[in-house]
């Protein structure tokens, strides 16, 4: 059995006229059965950063925590919020450090830059960086969310017509794979 | 407790490199981390393939990055695709990572490798370059490169070819993950490496002028883009001359999308079932104004 297939995920984001979507599947399960279907994938950093994580479930609650306080700390000490690319940074350290033993994670990143432009990235489990100007996806539906996403996206989406197009891209994905699925959780910044 | 003040410790510590200062942070509450790779999860991660599970895919590369020698300086080429397995994960990468303002390398194999590898050097050459008011050498960056791959074993899978114009004139290196360097006029690696040797071959020679050196270059890594598959999509080029560097990224685009449908998906309002809806409106910052400077 593969690591990365042991819970099943999908998560999916992409950018619109000064906006960005995040957008994850509900169900956590142990191989072919299912434990929860609310489960949460999407972690908030700040008010305009999230990060999805799919794959092993207990490493992306770990990677979150330790994100989580790392900006904290991060905070306290800049006394403002991390920018999107510099915790994209962060992330990619935090998982290459790991490079020999590493967290069976594939994060991706959604935020607000500058001038509010949206920010989006993905990385592979040590950290490889991958920066995109339309969508990412990531976890066990990522095949099929890439040929989904691929047909389905437009440049300069309105926050409406992202919602709909994200949502009906992670529905239509997560229903080609059994290990993912349960319904998405969409959020629109 | 010791625990609690070194996580409030600066962590701008001077033995630290900036790269990996952050990690020195809180990497673990006990002792404060070095920088450098931590093999914390290794144990758990050798008991879980013990118990059949087996270990992931990293994404590689699959690459066709080339280098050439010409009469001015050093042209340097790369295709832009990220594979991770069979399906590309990134058709518009970029695969020519800075050094220093006149050394470029191109990098080839596990993508966190060259990308962390490159990072770096250039971090390390920065240093240097501080500390010794000099320009950076070619030669210098290629012997902390072949030192960190040594020294790991080939452990970090990164294949580079590194160019660059010094003092000493224009440098061109090929550096395996073993650790070992070749010093050549022209040279390609990853996996298109056949493809663009073939074209070096037949047209390469001595003394080219810089539209020569480009179109030659091109040339190579289109025959990677067109005849290996685990190259594609855009041809890269940066050209190193003695007191310029220019960086065309996405020289040629020779794999346009034109399957565009021109209807394209439009999904109307109220289309997907919402179960529920929750707006938080976001909360605006205090602006920490700029304070006065400090008296000298």
């Amino acid at each position: 059995p593969q690591i990365f297939e042991y819970n099943g995920s999908a998560v999916v984001a992409m950018v619109g006229k000064n906006c960005f979507a995040i957008a994850s599947d509900r169900r956590l399960g142990v191989q072919l059965q299912t434990v929860a279907t609310d489960f949460q994938r999407v972690f908030k950093i700040h008010g305009k950063l999230y990060i999805g994580l799919s794959g092993l479930a207990t490493d992306a609650q770990t990677l979150y925590q330790r994100l989580a306080f790392k900006h904290k700390l991060y905070q306290l000490r800049e006394e403002r919020d991390m920018k999107p690319e510099t915790f994209a940074s962060l992330v990619s350290a935090l998982l290459y450090e790991k490079r020999f033993g590493p967290y069976f994670c594939q994060p991706i990143i959604a935020g607000l830059g500058e001038k509010d432009q949206p920010f989006i990235c993905t990385m592979d489990c040590i950290g490889a960086k991958e920066l995109a100007k339309d969508f990412v996806v990531s976890g066990t539906a990522s095949e099929s969310l890439y040929g989904a996403c691929e047909s389905m996206y437009k440049p300069d989406m309105e926050p409406e017509e992202l919602f709909e197009t994200i949502s009906q891209a992670l529905l239509s994905s997560v229903d080609r794979d059994c290990l993912s699925g349960w319904g998405g959780y969409v959020l629109i910044v | 407790t010791r625990a609690s003040a070194s996580s409030v410790r600066p962590c701008a510590a001077a033995n630290i490199s900036p790269r990996e200062g952050f990690l020195g942070m809180a990497g673990s509450m006990e002792l404060p981390t070095k920088g450098g790779f931590s093999f914390d999860l290794c144990r758990r991660n050798a008991m879980l393939e013990k118990n059949g599970l087996k270990m992931p895919g990293f994404r590689k590369t699959g690459t066709t990055i080339v280098g050439l020698v010409f009469a001015d300086g050093v042209v340097l080429g790369a295709d832009t695709r990220a594979t991770e397995g069979p399906i590309v994960a990134d058709k518009n990468c970029e695969k020519i990572h800075f050094m220093a303002p006149n050394i470029y390398c191109c990098g080839a194999g596990t993508a966190a490798d060259t990308e962390a590898v490159t990072d770096m050097v250039s971090s390390q050459l920065q240093l240097h370059r501080y500390a010794t008011s000099r320009e950076s050498r070619v030669v210098t960056a290629l012997t902390l490169l072949k030192t960190h791959l040594f020294n790991y074993q080939g452990h970090v899978s990164a294949a580079l070819v590194l160019g660059g114009v010094d003092v000493t004139g224009p440098h061109l290196h090929t550096v395996y993950p073993h650790g070992s360097t070749d010093t050549l006029p022209f040279a390609t690696m990853g996996s298109g490496s056949l493809a663009a040797m073939s074209v070096f071959e037949s047209k390469y020679r001595e003394g080219l002028t810089r539209e020569e050196g480009i179109a030659l270059v091109a040339e190579a890594i289109r025959a990677g883009i067109f005849n290996d598959l685990g190259s594609g999509s855009n041809v890269d080029v940066c050209v190193i001359t003695k007191g310029n560097t220019e960086y065309l990224r996405n020289h040629e685009l020779p794999n346009p999308r034109t399957f565009v449908s021109s209807k394209g998906y439009s999904f109307n309002k109220g289309h997907t079932e919402v179960l529920s809806t929750k707006i938080t409106q976001l909360k605006l910052k205090p602006e920490v104004a700029d304070g006065d400077a400090m008296e000298e």
